[in-house]
């Protein structure tokens, strides 16, 4: 029988591997889209908790559907700061990017 | 004529009771169903496309004073099978600089997107793959994955003219959407369900149309439909004539006709979807209901055909300054007529 | 193993083996296509868990605009060639260690606690419940999303917009045409 307990370790596996993307990956779109694996997790979860724990109300949908729409506008937002440093240095290595201004 | 109904229903039925006595369990009857479902469609997608290939040519060749095809069969209506045949046996070329995995997925993703549509498309009264009850959204959400693989396709081909094929395919898609979504929502304002079987069943009469009362929208679901179909006058991620075919450059034989053929259904999806939407689906009189669909369905494919062979390509700033300057506001309007209407009334 | 079960494992390896190749691949390309079969998985477990208006939104936001958004961004950044460049920082260790941790601590926290369960199956019209709460519960944070989107639009907008102002006039490729956008009454005072 499959359980909330086995979406949420799912959940919890993937928010560990877009932890680690996000660690060590030198590419800013890399970046980006491990948090969007992370984003995902959550909705996982949230999802989970809706099916099993309030299925009358699933209130847990829609407050996935609030999670959809923030990482939307972080996307959008994002990867427009993306193009600009890609703009400004030919290249969009996150290490490299330590400076406010320029 | 109604016989011509009757007739599919009692077939369906037949094939309904040989499954059900060979005595399987209840979830491998449904799979088997599905499954016979899912190729009859497949077999009437594969048929539509080369018939509508060769309107197209034939439609082409009148509107600039042509024959078009007439050898191959009578009125040429077999050039489309042997053009399809030597498309077929011609040797299947992966150039030496692209990336072979990306590549060879992209006109499979886009082709089985193209045919995954057609899973809860009502040809008729009860000719549904499978009625989803979130069928609108459904379509809206597959089609996008056309676009994923145009991009797979210019990127991987290691091409300056795919490259920006994809480019193009992608910032037009991702424009169109937002209109095309937000006029489909005038639709559902009324229906009140997403389900294209109870949005076919609620326009039974002639005057129960919902292009009566969203003719607005069906204009902007037209027009953003056809800029997601990559048609002309919005065929810039191919446009022949700047981008030597864009995004398909480097395809040929078998891979090169997967693309071809996934645009012809995504036309054909369009005109079925409008016809679903606006044009009330299968009803209508005398004639048995998926003649009805098929006839509204060439109708708005002849129209489609029509602009093609109308109008000139936009350049892409005129192509996303009408998107977000023009569609998009005129959209969220329609909306706000129709909320205010339907308050009203 | 019922149905549910087996649908369950194989959409949870998919989403588990796609996500680890999104972190590792070392071609970013092919990190965003793998992004797009996790999401895609990801999609597939909501019909699992009968969320199907979450599924088709999941489709349609994630690939159909985000996922479409990081290949864009992709490929004006990035080159077929660059698949050889070093692809992590230093950090690979620190990492691992870190993530791996992390889910230790969570499984743990998971392993223990009681989760009180409603064994009711999701009512009928799912969906219609979702609306209703959107717009009556939650319409305080739905008109907070709304505003969030629209600022997020204008600011990708203002951000990526090309900056002219306080930059020099650029160099006169044509002087002839600078000057005669200046003063278009030039012509006339040229000597005949």
């Amino acid at each position: 029988m499959i359980g909330l307990s086995h979406y949420m370790a799912l959940s919890a596996i993937v928010f560990c591997i877009g932890v680690y993307g996000m660690l060590t990956r030198r590419n800013a779109v890399a970046v980006l889209m491990s948090v969007e694996l992370m984003f995902n997790s959550v909705n996982i979860a949230l999802v989970a908790c809706a099916r099993f724990v309030t299925p009358e109300t699933v209130t847990g949908q829609a407050v996935a559907v609030f999670t959809i729409a923030v990482a939307a506008a972080e996307a959008t937002v994002a990867l427009a700061i993306v193009l600009l440093i890609y703009q400004h240095h030919r290249g969009i290595d996150v290490d490299r990017v330590n400076f406010m201004k320029w | 004529m109604l016989e011509l109904d009757k007739l599919v229903k009692i077939v369906g039925d037949a094939i309904d009771a040989g499954i059900r006595a060979l005595g399987l369990g209840s979830a491998w009857v449904m799979v088997i169903q599905l499954a016979i479902a899912g190729l009859v469609v497949v077999a009437f997608a594969a048929v539509m496309v080369l018939f509508l290939v060769w309107l197209e040519r034939k439609i082409s060749a009148r509107m600039q004073n042509r024959l078009g095809p007439t050898r191959v069969g009578p009125a040429g209506t077999i050039q489309t099978i042997a053009d399809a045949l030597k498309l077929l046996q011609k040797e299947d070329i992966t150039p030496k600089a692209v990336d072979r995995g990306v590549y060879f997925w992209a006109p499979i993703i886009t082709f089985v997107a193209a045919l995954a549509v057609y899973v809860t498309i009502p040809f008729g009264e009860g000719l549904i793959v499978r009625d989803l009850n979130i069928g609108v959204l459904y379509i809206l959400s597959i089609t996008t994955f056309t676009v994923i693989g145009l991009l797979m396709a210019g990127w991987s081909s290691n091409n300056k003219y795919s490259l920006l094929g994809g480019f193009r395919s992608a910032a037009q898609v991702v424009s169109y959407e937002v209109p095309l979504a937000l006029s489909v929502i005038g639709v559902i304002m009324f229906t009140q369900t997403l389900s294209m079987l109870e949005i076919v069943e609620q326009q039974e009469k002639f005057h129960q149309w919902y292009i009566w009362r969203q003719p607005l929208g069906f204009l902007i679901f037209l027009i953003a439909g056809t800029a997601e179909a990559n048609r002309t006058p919005f065929d810039l991620p191919e446009a022949d004539s700047e981008l030597v075919a864009g995004f398909v450059t480097e395809y040929s034989g078998m891979k090169f006709a997967m693309f071809f053929l996934a645009e012809f259904l995504n036309m054909f999806t369009l005109a079925a979807v409008a016809t679903t939407l606006y044009f009330g689906g299968w009803n209508g009189p005398i004639l048995p209901s998926w003649m009805w669909f098929i006839a509204k369905c060439m109708v708005g494919v002849f129209i489609l055909m029509w602009f093609r062979w109308t109008y000139p390509r936009l350049r892409v700033d005129q192509l996303m300054g009408f998107a977000w300057k023009t569609l998009i506001p005129l959209a969220f309007i329609n909306l706000i007529l129709t909320g205010v209407g339907i308050h009203l009334f | 193993m019922d149905s549910t079960a087996l649908a369950f494992y194989s959409l949870a390896f998919i989403i588990i083996a796609a996500a680890i190749f999104v972190v590792t691949a070392k071609n970013i390309f092919h990190s965003a296509v793998y992004l797009i079969v996790a999401l895609f998985g990801v999609a597939g477990l909501f019909v699992l868990l009968q969320a199907f208006f979450l599924a088709a939104a999941q489709v349609l936001i994630y690939v159909g605009a985000i996922a479409v958004l990081m290949m864009f961004a992709v490929m004006l950044t990035a080159r077929i060639a660059d698949a050889g460049v070093r692809h992590t920082n230093e950090q690979v260790g620190t990492g691992l260690l870190v993530s791996l941790g992390l889910l230790a601590v969570m499984l743990y926290s998971l392993w223990d606690s009681p989760f009180q369960f409603s064994g009711a199956p999701v009512a009928e019209g799912a969906g219609l419940t979702l609306g209703r709460q959107l717009l009556t519960k939650f319409v305080l944070p739905f008109e907070i999303v709304s505003v969030l989107l629209l600022a997020a639009l204008i600011g990708a907008v203002v951000i990526a917009k090309k900056d002219d102002t306080g930059r020099a006039e650029p160099k006169a490729k044509y002087p002839a045409a600078r000057a005669l956008r200046e003063d278009p009454d030039i012509v006339r005072k040229v000597p005949r």
